[in-house]
């Protein structure tokens, strides 16, 4: 079973619709997803090949229960055993394996529980990712902040009693220049005890300036390993760029920054595959740079708006867990994010087991924090209203115009390329649709009621 | 015993626990801090450092001495800056330096935190630095300034006890100041033989923090580290300590 991904707007005009659907259905007309394009840095690294070849060997059916239990019984997990944990014969001993993972959380971290919130900036992209709700075909609202905005979201947020705070873009370096993230990174040391950043891929020398703006962590979401399969979810854009996104993390940290993030978006290809790949990823990138903080996310795949039915498919919450543990078991040191894409009964379950961090508050739209925090649920970060009924009409009202008038307007903004579809204006929608709106407070006194110790800030900016 | 304090830049203590606070919920540090009998206890200055919500140091008690550390320092630098921002907060004077350049294991960079100690035993600190058990730098921190030398006996956070023991037992027999095992000791009985050997202290944190019933290993640890202070300071039969040895002397027969 696969997704279905193909959706077309009806406000796309007739050229429009033809490239898209020429990109989708003839392989050919798209560019070379393994060859950089013109101002991406291309640096020596022997650590893709590395991954590569483990995870193209990988014939996780061959692995047998006595090679789990073998795993189990060993003081330090070796990526044979790391594969043995993944493989499908794993799946009868999933509590012997949550318990061995709960034990190395609790060495490497003890009971605490990191604590942060994404903020995103603008939701303007130029990439066309068949899954994600910001892909430049995907009809929503777009919206970029001013800085003056952006400095009220994040007192909005710093008032709830946040401390660490993940700025994220869509993709577009017309829209969003590293300028402008820099500039809001500044902002946000103002706010914020730890500043993060989860944007386009960018050089070294750019990496670094978003580093002296004050961010100090960046992660970058492969989204799938398998780069046969990325060519076809990544069908234009320079996100379509596979081994220039493989290297943003190196990139980032040869550039000064303490921490890197990494993570495959499950669903989207073999599950397993993909997490032996970002596992070793980080594995092989710790080797190189010791000093580097690490830390690994595990989303699946969501809904978005103008396709509701998009599912992680094979990747339900036992394998999920399943490889969260085996994420823990083998590098217990890392970090593990699990976002708001999940559902809170999960996060519940799986703080107690290996994961250290969890987002509180979150909103995935544009702008819309004051209006969410300020709901009259003290529990929830209010949900958004328009998830699978923002419709075209939204954007008509919000913007006063016609739909001709509206996608002349838009037209506009994109300029000459063929992403013709946003909208001005006073939210911009979301990137994907959450499952776990809780507040701040709420979550704060969840996990301190599960025992744990929530924990919102464990950095100084150097 | 009520004479046997535990000195450290001119501070007297009567209890030989050293209790770390990272690991575990704030709600637990008083009653672990009692059942321990701990007069010291170690922070966090990154985690310390927080706004609005639950600051670890609103549940310290008072008369509790504060270590604070300079854990996420990646060199000496960075580490004589966390350190004065401890004084800033009010923690005192006290801090104990800990520099590392591996996530991974956690693993002291012995160099680096000898630059830190002289630096900051130069500013009036009261420099505990944490290290990897070498005789060598231990020697340097001792010239540098340092008023207790911490050794690790494993892996931060790995509860395997004494595997650095011979290492350990040098730096015992050849520094003048107090060593304090850091790091790895996962059983009350590990930190009794570490007092047996002559450590002055034990630092714990992992070992509280993942048991089941926190005050009581708390306890349990105490017990552990009288019983091998009174052990070291009643001398132990040298049978047990330093291999077979004869009650009667072996020369008796000589005359002259």
């Amino acid at each position: 079973m696969e997704n279905e991904f193909f959706v077309d707007s009806q406000y796309l005009s007739k050229e429009t619709l033809a490239h898209k659907h020429e990109l989708e259905t003839n392989p050919d007309s798209r560019t070379n997803h393994m060859e950089y394009m013109e101002g991406m840095e291309q640096i020596e690294s022997d650590v893709c090949e590395n991954v590569m070849s483990h995870m193209k060997a990988f014939d996780y059916s061959k692995y047998t229960a006595k090679d789990v239990r073998a795993a189990l019984e060993h003081d330090v997990c070796s990526i044979e055993d790391f594969k043995a944990l993944l493989s499908p014969a794993a799946e009868p001993f999933l509590e012997e394996i949550a318990q061995k993972a709960r034990l190395e959380t609790s060495k490497h971290f003890g009971n605490t529980v990191y604590l942060f919130t994404p903020l995103y900036i603008a939701n303007y992209c130029e990439n066309y990712c068949v899954y994600c709700g910001f892909n430049c075909y995907n009809h929503i609202n777009r919206m970029k902040l001013s800085m003056e905005q952006i400095e009220h979201e994040m007192q909005v947020i710093a008032e709830s009693g946040m401390e660490e705070i993940l700025i994220l873009t869509g993709e577009s370096r017309a829209q969003s220049d590293v300028k402008y993230i820099g500039e809001a990174c500044k902002l946000a040391r103002n706010y914020f005890r730890l500043v993060g950043i989860e944007i386009y891929p960018v050089n070294t020398d750019e990496y670094r300036y978003l580093h002296e703006c004050g961010a100090d962590y960046v992660t970058v979401f492969q989204e799938t390993y398998d780069t046969d399969k990325y060519e076809t979810l990544h069908l234009l854009g320079h996100k379509r760029v596979w081994p220039y996104r493989f290297d943003a993390q190196e990139r980032a940290l040869r550039a000064g920054m303490r921490g890197v993030a990494f993570s495959a978006l499950l669903g989207l290809s073999d599950f397993r595959k993909d997490a032996l790949a970002t596992a070793l990823h980080v594995y092989y990138l710790q080797r190189k740079y010791p000093h580097a903080e690490m830390s690994l996310s595990c989303p699946r795949l969501r809904p978005i708006i103008n396709n509701d039915k998009i599912n992680p498919l094979d990747v339900h919450e036992k394998q999920l867990c399943q490889i969260i543990c085996a994420y823990r078991i083998f590098l217990p040191y890392v970090g593990i994010t699990v976002s708001s894409r999940e559902s809170a009964r999960f996060r519940d379950g799986i703080v107690k087991i290996a994961a250290t961090k969890v987002s509180a508050g979150v909103s995935t739209g544009i702008g819309d924090h004051e209006a969410k925090y300020s709901s009259n649920n003290d529990n929830d970060v209010a949900k958004s209203n328009n998830m699978n009924n923002c419709d075209n009409n939204n954007c008509d009202n919000n913007n006063g115009n016609n739909t001709s008038n509206n996608m002349s307007n838009c037209n506009n903004n994109n300029g000459n390329n063929n992403n013709p579809i946003s909208c001005n204006t006073e939210k911009g929608d979301e990137q994907f649709e959450i499952a776990d709106s809780r507040s701040l407070d709420k979550m704060y006194s969840d996990i301190t009621e599960e025992g744990l110790q929530p924990v919102l800030n464990d950095y100084i900016y150097m | 015993m009520n004479n046997d304090k535990l000195v450290i830049g001119g501070h007297e203590f009567n209890s030989r626990f050293i209790l770390g606070s990272g690991k575990y919920s704030m709600s637990l540090i008083e009653s672990a801090i009692k059942d321990a009998g701990a007069e010291i206890i170690t922070l966090a200055v990154r985690r310390a450092n927080t706004k609005e919500h639950e600051n670890i140091l609103d549940y310290i008690p008072e008369g509790v001495t504060l270590l604070p550390n300079t854990s996420g320092a990646r060199n000496a630098k960075e580490a004589v800056r966390i350190a004065r921002i401890a004084r800033e907060l009010g923690c005192g004077n006290f801090v104990k330096i800990e520099i590392m350049r591996d996530t991974k294991y956690l693993l002291p960079d012995n160099q680096e935190t000898i630059k830190a100690t002289e630096i900051l035993a130069n500013e009036g600190f009261v420099v505990m630095p944490y290290m990897y058990p070498d005789l060598n730098t231990a020697r340097d921190l001792v010239n540098a300034g340092a008023s207790a030398v911490m050794p690790l006996a494993s892996p931060i956070g790995s509860n395997k006890g004494l595997a650095t023991k011979d290492f350990i037992q040098i730096l015992i027999d050849e520094i003048d100041l107090p060593i304090i095992v850091d790091a790895g000791i996962g059983r009350p009985s590990q930190a009794c033989e570490a007092m047996e050997m002559g450590a002055a202290a034990i630092m714990a944190n992992t070992a509280l923090a993942t048991a089941g019933n926190l005050p009581l290993m708390a306890s349990a640890f105490k017990q552990a580290i009288e019983a091998g202070r009174s052990a070291y300071l009643a001398g132990l039969g040298r049978v047990l300590t330093r291999g077979a040895s004869s009650s009667d002397p072996l020369t008796g027969f000589l005359h002259d």
